[in-house]
């Protein structure tokens, strides 16, 4: 190690940026068009979806046939580099308590392979405290954020429909696409028991929107991301165009160590190891952007002390990794008897459902405080690994043309079986809010570093009757709509109070937010409205960090809106020199 | 125009997507049996994927060539040739569960131990290993362990070996040209989403309502 030293790039930047995904490409973006010089550092590789991405290839492409890897646990085309675990960085759960830690590591991280699902908050979302008395309030409301909402559905597309729903506000959208045979089911059935079903809201170019991205051909593929640029990625709509502008250097396999402050406490740059020389390096900026993603993001603050910030960089609150919650998720899937035998076409639309069910109920009357949206899947899928898998619980069970058979078999009849069955499956899965609270939480590990290293993050995440409850109220919507489309269910019907019935691991809904929080009062949040330091007023938090809550909504289209408007103060404020 | 240059087209922005529809649709290329595909190591990979592909191609073959004549005949066996599609081997069955028991390892001794367990039942009752048996005590066997719900109690494991065996071929199937031909997945090309066909609707009693008409993506009809 005695040729280990640190290399200090003489530029000083406007702002380093750490992390390109959702919440980094956009401030990247905004500052960038602003003429602001912007460093933009990211874990992972690049990543271009025009060239890196698999879409369109086939199932025999792939020798693993699309099986997943440790390297794509959502599959062997999937768009995602690493996800559970990455080699070489580790994180500690403790006893008692479980996580489950997506990342990714590449240029526009996670949304290169997102579900697109666009919602944007309602009024309630940010005052929910008011309502119920739970968690906080959020220092903004929706007000505040709607004309930024309003800027990224122009910016970036997102198809839907204005319903007129206050706590799913009306929005500048593209056509949606028409609902697929088994959307058309699932309408009619829980339209017919109360549960409404409109068109989903997805960041997918029905309609092209400039000359820099293409519209979309309906492979269905988003997960893959999208070679024309058809769907909502951060390294397509935001990373590479804000590199086009000349003013964004862009670092990539650089993990970031630590922020860097002067005597006074303020951010002076990051420190970050290159993982491909695996030497030290440190870039300056007037500014510092966190957008390492919300975990990620505190684990760098907490990892950053010095004399004038001893708990960690704008830590005084001591609420830094604190709050840490998920979407709840749970699931059921079903056979829908009416389609087999279905008559083929292509099926595939847009990567991701056509229709999806809002929060519909009150929760005054109701045992459990907060909603959930269900979102729905099925019909003609592409075959990949694992295709009709345990077709011996299937095929003994109902009459193929006519003929009873005995589960399992071979030959002929077989090959019959599976054609019979193809396109027939449903299923459905339900999204909501758990209470963010203190106690569940994230704080570094004092034992484990990981390779380079960085003292890892150790978590304590747990959920509580709430969330239960809220799960059990899923199951028992889902096996009604399933039963009212005369579907048999065939997955996750059989859960119970032994397993919160079926109720996802925090963390495995990948919706992950709130450890650096919003807040009026510096004792109880890191951040204050403008997701700017309390302690350190020129570092700033544009992931899902800053959230005090998050609605039963998908979280990214919220980042984006936030990050922009932070972006957009920080344009302002360093052109005031205040910062 | 082939996928590629339809794909290349897009991204340039110099065709539409319904003119994309019809080239593709001319050009299909039929479905070439036997062919080998070269898996993708380009682009689409990241360099730990392409060094972890590298690692597994590189172990020695798992299956000695007695277990994948016997993987062959039993593939064949759950997936012939009928007058649709051809058959597991057809679609090089042997050879994907051959990779993916070094890739999913969990099927190694369950695929090892089911082979030899239905070697020894032939051993004991015909004097002979599986694919030394005629068709007719092959198909005995099978008879008897293809159906795990009526499978007698002393050939459970045989059962659980044949469910495997049969997974892991229809994965191996249906994911092939051949099989995805056959089971009539239509999509993965550049295509117009207009909604689920006027006959289909009409076959299950639905119609689209004024309102999603109005508001929803509509393409002319060809």
């Amino acid at each position: 190690m005695g040729d280990l030293q640190i290399k200090k790039q003489p530029k000083k930047y406007d702002a380093v940026i750490v992390g390109s995904g959702a919440g980094g490409g956009m401030a990247a973006y905004v500052l960038a068009k602003a003429g602001l010089k912007v460093c933009l550092i990211e874990a992972g590789p690049n990543f271009d979806p025009a060239v890196n991405s698999a879409q369109l290839k086939n199932p025999w492409e792939s020798p693993r046939r699309g099986a997943s890897t440790k390297f794509r646990p959502f599959g062997d085309f999937d768009g995602c580099y690493w996800g559970w675990e990455v080699d070489g960085e580790p994180y500690t759960q403790a006893e008692g308590t479980k996580w489950e830690w997506w990342r990714a590591r590449m240029v526009g991280g996670r949304t290169n392979h997102w579900g697109r699902i666009s919602l944007r908050f309602g009024p309630k979302d940010f005052k929910h405290k008011s309502i119920d008395g739970l968690g906080d309030d959020w220092p903004i409301s929706y007000d505040d954020v709607k004309p930024y909402y309003d800027k990224i559905d122009r910016l970036l597309g997102v198809f839907g429909t204005n319903e007129g729903r206050v706590d799913d506000p009306d929005g500048i959208f593209l056509p949606p696409p028409k609902p697929r045979l088994h959307e058309l089911f699932i309408k009619k059935a829980a339209t017919g028991i109360g549960i409404p079903v409109i068109p989903s809201r997805l960041s997918i170019l029905t309609k092209k929107i400039n000359n820099e991205r293409g519209e979309c051909f309906y492979c269905a593929q988003c997960g893959r991301s999208c070679k024309v640029y058809a769907d909502f990625s951060s390294s397509s709509a935001l990373v590479i165009p804000a590199i086009k502008t000349g003013n964004v250097d862009l670092v990539t396999n650089a993990m970031a160590r630590e922020v860097l402050t002067d005597r006074e406490g303020l951010a002076t740059g990051v420190s970050y190891i290159n993982k491909e020389d695996m030497q030290e390096y440190q870039v300056s900026g007037r500014t510092v952007i966190l957008a390492a993603s919300a975990c990620e993001s505190a684990r760098l603050m907490l990892n950053s002390k010095s004399q004038r910030h001893p708990n960690g960089i704008g830590n005084s609150s001591n609420v830094v990794g604190k709050y840490l919650h998920d979407s709840t998720g749970a699931d059921m899937g079903g056979i829908i008897p009416e389609l087999f035998d279905r008559k083929r076409y292509n099926e595939d639309g847009v990567g991701g459902m056509h229709v999806y069910t809002p929060w519909w109920l009150d929760n005054k009357k109701l045992d459990f405080p907060r909603g959930y949206h269900i979102e729905y899947g099925g019909g003609f899928g592409m075959p990949l690994y694992g295709f009709n898998w345990g077709i011996e619980n299937l095929n003994g069970t109902y009459k193929i043309k006519g003929q009873q058979k005995e589960a399992g078999g071979y030959g002929a009849s077989l090959k019959e079986d599976y054609r019979y069955f193809f396109g027939a499956h449903v299923g459905m899965a339900g999204r909501g809010e758990a209470i963010a609270r203190e106690d569940s939480y994230c704080e570094i590990d004092p034992n484990v570093v990981d390779k380079y290293g960085i003292p890892v993050l150790r978590f304590h995440t747990t959920y509580t009757d709430y969330e239960i409850k809220q799960a059990k109220h899923m199951k028992e919507t889902f096996a009604e709509i399933l039963h009212s489309m005369g579907a048999v269910i065939t997955w996750g019907g059989d859960d119970g109070p032994e397993n919160n019935y079926g109720l996802h691991a925090p963390g495995n809904i990948i919706h992950e937010a709130g450890t650096v929080r919003m807040g009026n009062d510096p004792k109880r949040a890191p951040l204050n409205k403008w997701a700017q330091a309390h302690d350190c007023k020129n570092l700033f938090n544009v992931d899902g960090g800053m959230f005090v809550s998050q609605g039963d909504k998908n979280i990214t289209w919220t980042i984006l809106a936030l990050s922009m408007r932070t972006s957009e103060y920080i344009v302002d404020q360093l052109k005031k020199q205040n910062i | 125009m082939d996928r590629r240059q339809s794909i290349k087209a897009l991204l340039l922005g110099t065709a539409s997507s319904g003119v994309l529809i019809e080239a593709c649709k001319n050009s299909d290329k039929k479905v070439t049996e036997n062919t080998t595909v070269q898996p993708f190591t380009g682009p689409e990979r990241m360099a730990e994927e392409n060094a972890h592909y590298k690692e597994l191609t590189a172990e020695p073959k798992f299956f000695t060539d007695h277990e994948m004549a016997t993987i062959a005949i039993l593939a064949d066996i759950i997936i012939p040739k009928d007058n649709i599609s051809g058959s597991a081997t057809d679609a090089k069955v042997p050879d994907f569960i051959e990779f993916i028991v070094h890739e999913k390892t969990e099927h190694q001794t369950p695929m090892r131990g089911g082979l030899r367990w239905m070697d020894m039942y032939c051993l004991n009752n015909y004097g002979k290993t599986f694919r030394e048996c005629d068709d007719k005590q092959k198909i005995a066997l099978v008879d008897q362990i293809a159906y795990p719900k009526k499978v007698k109690p002393e050939l459970k494991q045989g059962a659980a070996f044949f469910s495997l065996m049969r997974n892991l071929t229809s994965s191996g199937f249906y994911t092939s040209e051949i099989g995805v031909k056959d089971v009539g997945y239509m999509g993965n090309r550049p295509n117009q989403w207009n909604g689920v066909p006027d006959d289909v609707l009409k076959q299950y009693g639905l119609s689209y309502t004024e309102k999603e008409l109005k508001e929803c993506v509509s393409f002319n009809k060809v």
